[in-house]
């Protein structure tokens, strides 16, 4: 894909990321994800439109972001912790190679950590391959592609990239993005459900913004949040002696 | 061309200044970068390494500048001084993957080289996590050697090794030192940097202390006076009885004792013993009072 070193980055990265046992921390929102749906679709409740706000509210404001997170934070962010980066940066690899292949393993590793278990979750509810169940999985492939651009970006800026990036999800999406529209812009679970209610259409969603704007706002912050991670990821310093 | 050359290098943190104003130049050969802990060494090696910019002056290795430059890492290996691999890879994965991403035309012979070089190869197949310090510290080297750089950079190599692991490391650096390559290590250890290099380069506070032959360096620090404090039964009659020796340059009493500085050590310790037998006086405690290497470096910033 980005060629030997590409592909040895993104190995490197993803024996990192799967060996660590975080990886038994992606599995568990997933898994409440389905058990819960299960559970619904067992006890028959009164209202019909529970998919949605199970597979939507709970799905892409809970298990999508904070997955995301905790992946997103981890491919490079773990390395620049324990310094062992140095490794990687002292070869003539392009900082671009860098970021782009560990921001693809974040990404697929995100996809196949909630995108996946929302299209199950999607099918079991909704008893079929129906429009909310696609619409749910195709607006998490396009969450997870645009949140850990977002979440790589944190963790090169700063070393407290969860704490930032919780901040950001509590603060701008869950609460300013409720009440100031203008907040919706900026919001990648608001792209994500542009992008599913674009498919399902329903109401239901609370999805605020329109395809065309879904799509467009989430390239322009993947591919900025990106070429600023890079930026950044060139300047890289060591600290020198304690002074 | 492989010389790493600063020309009036420093660098700032905010007020703090860690490097002031360094110029040298560092050629073929195993080259010392000595100095007390906090004096400036790592700093310098992230100038020169690529991983820091300069906040003033101009950091080359064979005439090209090493910061926001990652081609430079094709003559150049680092050593790091943190001990953190990727501790999940075994020894041989990990110098492949190094290998690989140099882009070497065959990163398998090329890490059996490096592994060969740093006599690692019956560990290879061990997981980085089971290494000892030592060991770490060789497949670090052998990762930094895998594209034959002809610019070697280590960060306290010695640090954290027993005394095997010193000698076999030492013996290392002299062999590639031989070979050619310029060869730059840091050490806080006087006597590490004796064993190994005739050139040093002596950094104290941020600043450029000494350069140059350690020998010559060697006799400048042990013909400087030498400081001890005597403790005695009748410490101001012996005070009076040295002062007219010739290799005794002063003395003071002090509260703690008898303060004598003696231009040459081995004519003054004689001496010493000689005059309290003749003179009746009970010789309770000598110590040298500068012995510390940062009194040696001290030293040497004055002169």
């Amino acid at each position: 894909m980005f060629g030997v070193q590409g592909r040895v980055v993104a190995s490197l990265t993803l024996r990192a990321t799967m060996g660590r046992k975080r990886v038994f921390l992606f599995a568990i929102p997933p898994l409440i994800l389905v058990l819960v749906t299960v559970l619904l679709k067992l006890a028959h409740p009164p209202a019909t439109d529970w998919p949605s706000h199970i597979l939507g509210d709970f799905g892409f404001s809970v298990v999508l972001p904070l997955t995301a997170l905790i992946i997103g934070t981890s491919v490079l962010g773990a390395e620049i912790d324990d310094g062992s980066v140095i490794h990687l940066l002292a070869t003539p690899v392009r900082r671009s190679t860098v970021i782009v292949s560990k921001f693809v393993v974040a990404a697929l590793l995100t996809m196949i950590f909630v995108a996946i278990p929302e299209l199950i979750a999607g099918l079991i509810a909704t008893g079929g391959a129906t429009r909310l169940a696609v619409g749910l999985f195709v607006g998490a492939l396009a969450g997870s592609v645009i949140y850990n651009a977002v979440f790589v970006m944190i963790s090169v800026v700063t070393t407290r990239a969860i704490a930032v990036g919780l901040l950001y999800l509590l603060v701008w999406e869950a609460v300013l993005g409720n009440f100031a529209s203008g907040a919706r812009l900026l919001s990648v679970e608001q792209y994500s459900l542009g992008v599913a209610n674009s498919i399902a259409r329903t109401a239901s969603l609370n999805a605020h913004l329109g395809l065309s704007t879904a799509i467009g706002m989430g390239a322009v912050v993947t591919v900025a949040t990106l070429a600023f991670a890079i930026r950044r990821l060139a300047s890289f310093s060591l600290k020198g002696d304690a002074v | 061309m492989s010389d790493i050359e600063l020309r009036n290098v420093s660098r700032w943190y905010g007020n703090v200044v860690a490097i002031n104003d360094i110029t040298m130049t560092i050629g073929q050969g195993v080259t010392g970068l000595l100095g007390p802990n906090g004096a400036g060494k790592s700093t310098l090696l992230h100038l020169i390494a690529g991983f820091l910019a300069p906040s003033r002056g101009e950091v080359t290795i064979g005439g090209t500048a090493s910061w926001h430059n990652p081609d430079i890492y094709r003559v150049l290996g680092l050593v790091p001084e943190r001990d953190s691999v990727y501790a999940f890879l075994t020894g041989e994965d990990f110098v492949r993957a190094t290998a690989r991403l140099h882009t070497l035309p065959d990163p398998e012979a090329a890490a059996r080289r490096a592994i060969g070089i740093v006599e690692m190869a019956d560990a290879q197949d061990r997981k980085i996590s089971t290494y000892s310090k030592g060991m770490r510290q060789r497949i670090k080297v052998a990762a930094a050697l895998v594209h034959d750089p002809q610019v070697l950079l280590l960060d306290e190599p010695f640090n954290g090794m027993d005394p095997r692991q010193r000698l076999h490391m030492m013996e290392l650096l002299e062999r590639l030192g031989a070979e050619g390559r310029t060869i730059l290590f840091s050490s806080h250890i006087l006597e590490e940097v004796e064993r190994l290099s005739g050139t040093i380069q002596v950094i104290v506070s941020g600043r450029l202390a000494a350069s140059g032959d350690f020998r010559a360096i060697r006799r400048l620090m042990t013909s400087r006076p030498h400081v001890f404090l005597v403790r005695t039964s009748d410490d101001r009659r012996l005070g009076a009885t040295l002062i007219g020796r010739p290799a005794v340059t002063g003395v003071e009493v002090t509260g703690k004792g008898l303060q004598v500085r003696a231009s040459d050590y081995g004519a003054f310790s004689r001496e010493l013993a000689a005059l309290t037998r003749e003179q009746g006086i009970r010789l309770r405690e000598l110590l040298p009072e500068d012995e510390s290497l940062e009194s040696v470096f001290a030293y040497l910033v004055e002169s």
